[in-house]
């Protein structure tokens, strides 16, 4: 069943547009990864869905548009949108960036959720009351998911989870993803630039080039696929 | 000694009233990046305003009251009006249109109710606590537990409630706060009507003592940049520490540094500021950027 | 290497801009309009001076100054002791003025740009307060609350008045501080000193000492406050203390943004502005001139928020390439003109307080 459909999307700044044309359809409880190198929209693409930028064209998210809404009400439809960079509240403690995830929330809905994300990611646990921006890469980054699942969205949407952190955080960091899936059948949209593990843990991608889909395929086949390979995955 | 003692305490009524006025600036800048240069003429009209109604028959604690409550809807629509619109704009652009409100509210006030001193009544009883040697007006208590009061609920609302939560979310990072759902734009104009309430507060416990008139907050409100500077204009605790720092220290140079002249207190203020800033540039309790590069 | 699209006028066209403006400015204004006005405009030459300091040290330096008016006070009563209790030639004033101010504003610039932005704004104002006070205590020295009579200048010359002799003197200085101005803000040191406004940490990587940068920077525009204080003390005749306050500051700053704050043109504009709405105001209500005043401030800023001089800028290159007068040159340094685009270097005043 599909959660996620987009017909004939264009983004873009200003007088630029960045997306062309875009169609995507993500079902429900999938991963979906999206690749392309720097510039190819894949930012614009997710802020055109979380309703931060001007866009045109049909985005159904669970059988009702939210391409016309405001980019509260999108969020309010249950999409949680980590952008690049992370967006921590960095001036709060790593408790009030995880209680702000909650806001559309109730406070027992709250009181709960924390509970078990802290439990989930013990080390945000451990740094409760620390001011959030002077935790390390990878600790925004599980701060910034779980700021997210504390909405219950129905759909996540990460743009480049893994920039700037080390290579061993960002296998941790999918294997987290991962577990979430499993835990509670998020489904998810990555966005990625070097896309191995991403790959590995989605069941569907797609290769975006100058703000159009140029390549639709299962995660696996695009795995095996020559040109994406050489291309993102650095194989030569 | 006793002397020194009630020095002390006037200044801390004085720096109570400039620590109110300082909170006003502290929160505009907080959550919009703005120092608002019209706060102290927009209190000076919050005081006008008591005048108006008293003068119209209504007593002075629920015009009191109506004037807070004005205030606060004049502060909110001020930013809907003058700051959002230009939020694009560079932050010299709105600096100026506010100094350009400063000049216009000063002649407005001039126009309607001439520059002639009125008399606002103190909302304090006029009387004195102790005895002897130690005695101390119940206005100066007054206004130190009233701004005490105000202090503690503002704290209460930030670090308590959810909307405080999502004010400072608004104010640290709007981009984000979006995300999550929150308001951000009514977020923004609530932290304008509070500022603008504040400064409706200093205007009406100022107004007794140095006789009501259109120039009445000048020097109020460069005490009061004076406090929020040396505080730290991005904490609220820092407001009110710079706002009492500012008034004991002046009151005690005013009285026993007998050259300093009325014109040169404010030397005082200067002396404090390029001091402390130069040691910590980011006021007393002004919060470093934490940044990991 | 870049390609630059820089205007560039038909000579004809370029022949008959040149002859209205120097018809205007050598002509029109002091012989032709009303006498009385020629002071005036003498006034808004010397705030035109004062604003480009403004625009050099805010506007390219990226330092918020509110205290240009003591600046100003010391290049005025620089001028005013020196002719008054020393009887100096009122000429040979104005670059005691000039040096005075500039040195002044180097040491006061030293601690004072330590300060970032906002607190740096405080310092300033802080400043603009205490000068007038300051005059006032040391009255012995500065004629106190008095003040000084300085008296006008007499012209030397038998077809020139005195207000437009002073007037021709104005323009003069004001055309060769405009120059210089234009020559600072090029090249090289016009990268650095943009560099080192919109991302400090890049420019110090890339060696671009700030410190040194921006105190030459504020001792500059210090100068051009006290050149123009020098001028002013002469135009006016009259030098008091309460002149020289904060509202002067004030004024200074909002005549730059009106203006546009990166626009060395535009200063003069700004400072018609800040020399004639009041004026204006006053003659259609006295009692409310602040409000018209302030509310023609508040409008024009909501209309055109990036200032006078930066749209008129914008809308000449734009009008320029559509008529296709355009130069099309490959060049390793972008030159003076093409500067004025407030576009690419107005970017960095964000709310995140500077």
């Amino acid at each position: 069943m599909s959660l996620l459909t987009i017909k004939g999307l264009q983004a873009g700044y200003g007088q630029r547009t960045v997306l062309h044309d875009v169609d995507l359809e993500i079902g429900e409880g999938q991963i979906h990864v999206v690749l392309g190198a720097n510039g190819a929209g894949k930012t614009t693409l997710l802020r055109a869905i979380s309703g931060t930028i001007e866009r045109s064209g049909t985005i159904l998210f669970d059988g009702s548009r939210i391409d016309r809404l405001s980019a509260r009400k999108v969020v309010a439809s249950g999409i949680a949108h980590v952008p690049q960079g992370r967006g921590t509240f960095a001036d709060l403690s790593v408790d009030e960036n995880i209680r702000m995830g909650a806001y559309l929330r109730s406070a027992s809905e709250m009181r709960s959720d924390r509970e078990r994300w802290l439990t989930f990611f013990p080390r945000l646990r451990e740094r409760l009351s620390q001011q959030a921006g002077s935790l390390s890469g990878g600790e925004q980054q599980m701060l910034a998911i779980a700021r997210a699942l504390m909405l219950r969205p129905r759909l996540l949407l990460l743009d480049e989870p893994s920039l700037g952190l080390a290579p061993i955080i960002i296998r941790g960091l999918f294997d987290t993803l991962a577990a979430i899936r499993q835990e509670t059948a998020m489904t998810m949209l990555i966005v990625e630039q070097n896309a191995n593990l991403a790959l590995a843990i989605a069941d569907d991608g797609v290769v975006l080039e100058s703000g159009s889909v140029v390549l639709r395929d299962s995660a696996a086949n695009l795995t095996g696929n020559d040109e994406v390979r050489r291309i993102y995955l650095g194989y030569e | 000694m006793m002397l020194l003692a009630n020095q002390i305490m006037d200044g801390l009524a004085d720096g109570a009233i400039y620590a109110s006025l300082a909170l006003a600036l502290a929160f505009s800048y907080r959550s919009t990046g703005i120092v608002n240069f019209a706060q102290g003429e927009m209190a000076m009209l919050s005081a006008y305003l008591v005048w108006q109604l008293m003068a119209w028959g209504i007593p002075l604690i629920p015009a009191t009251i109506i004037s807070i409550v004005v205030s606060f809807a004049a502060g909110a629509l001020l930013y809907v009006a003058l700051v959002r619109p230009l939020s694009q704009s560079s932050v010299l652009t709105v600096v100026s249109v506010l100094i350009g409100l400063y000049l216009a509210l000063n002649s407005l006030a001039g126009f309607l109710w001439t520059y002639s001193i009125k008399a606002l009544p103190s909302l304090f009883p006029k009387a004195h606590l102790g005895g002897g040697a130690f005695s101390v007006s119940v206005e100066t208590v007054g206004i130190i537990a009233v701004v005490a009061l105000v202090l503690v609920l503002l704290y209460f609302l930030f670090e308590t409630t959810k909307l405080g939560l999502a004010m400072r979310g608004a104010a640290s990072t709007p981009d984000s706060a979006e995300l999550v759902g929150v308001p951000v734009p009514m977020m923004l104009l609530i932290g304008w009507g509070i500022a603008a309430a504040l400064g409706a507060l200093s205007g009406i416990l100022v107004a007794p003592r140095v006789f009501l008139n259109p120039t009445m907050m000048f020097g109020v409100i460069i005490y009061a940049f004076a406090a929020a500077t040396l505080g730290g204009f991005d904490s609220i605790v820092g407001a009110v520490v710079g706002g009492l720092l500012v008034g004991v220290i002046e009151n005690l140079v005013g009285t026993y540094v007998p050259w300093i002249g009325p014109d040169l207190k404010i030397v005082v203020a200067l002396v404090l500021i390029f001091g402390t800033l130069l040691i910590k540039p980011d006021g007393l309790f002004g919060r470093k950027k934490v940044a990991r590069l | 290497m870049s390609i630059v699209v820089r205007p560039k006028l038909p000579l004809a066209v370029q022949v008959v801009i040149k002859a209205c403006v120097a018809g205007l400015l050598l002509y029109v204004v002091p012989f032709v309009i009303p006498n009385y006005l020629v002071s005036q405009f003498a006034t808004v030459l010397v705030f035109g001076i004062a604003i480009m300091g403004i625009d050099l040290v805010t506007g390219f330096g990226g330092a918020i100054t509110l205290g240009h008016a003591a600046f100003v006070a010391l290049g005025s009563y620089t001028t005013a002791i020196l002719t008054v209790r020393y009887g100096w030639n009122p000429y040979a004033t104005i670059p005691v003025a000039a040096a005075l101010s500039w040195a002044s504003g180097w040491c006061l610039g030293f601690p004072a740009l330590r300060l970032q932005g906002l607190y740096l704004a405080m310092g300033t104002l802080v400043l603009s307060i205490t000068v007038p006070a300051l005059l006032k205590r040391f009255d012995g020295f500065t004629g106190g609350v008095q003040g000084l009579n300085v008296g006008n200048p007499e012209s030397p010359l038998p077809w020139l008045d005195d207000s437009q002799w002073i007037y021709f003197l104005s323009l003069v200085i004001a055309a060769v501080l405009y120059v210089v101005a234009r020559r600072i803000l090029s090249g090289a040191l016009l990268r650095s000193l943009v560099a080192a406004r919109d991302n400090q940490l890049v420019a110090a990587v890339m060696g671009v000492n700030r410190p040194r940068l921006a105190t030459a920077t504020f001792a500059m525009s210090s100068l051009y406050a006290g050149v123009a204080g020098s001028l002013y003390a002469m135009i006016v005749g009259f030098v008091s203390p309460d002149t020289f306050n904060l509202m002067l500051s004030l004024s200074l700053f909002v005549g730059a943004v009106v203006g546009g704050i990166t626009s060395l043109r535009g200063a003069f504009i700004g400072a018609m502005f800040i020399q004639f709405v009041p004026v204006w105001a006053s003659d259609i209500d006295v009692s409310l001139s602040g409000l018209v005043f302030g509310c023609t401030l508040i409008f024009t800023l909501l209309l055109i928020p990036s200032g006078i001089g930066g749209v008129a800028e914008r809308f000449y290159h734009r009008t320029c390439a559509r008529l296709g007068w355009v130069d099309r040159m490959r060049s390793r340094r972008v030159a003076g003109e093409a500067l004025e685009d407030p576009e690419g270097l107005q970017r960095n005043f964000s709310k995140s307080g500077g």
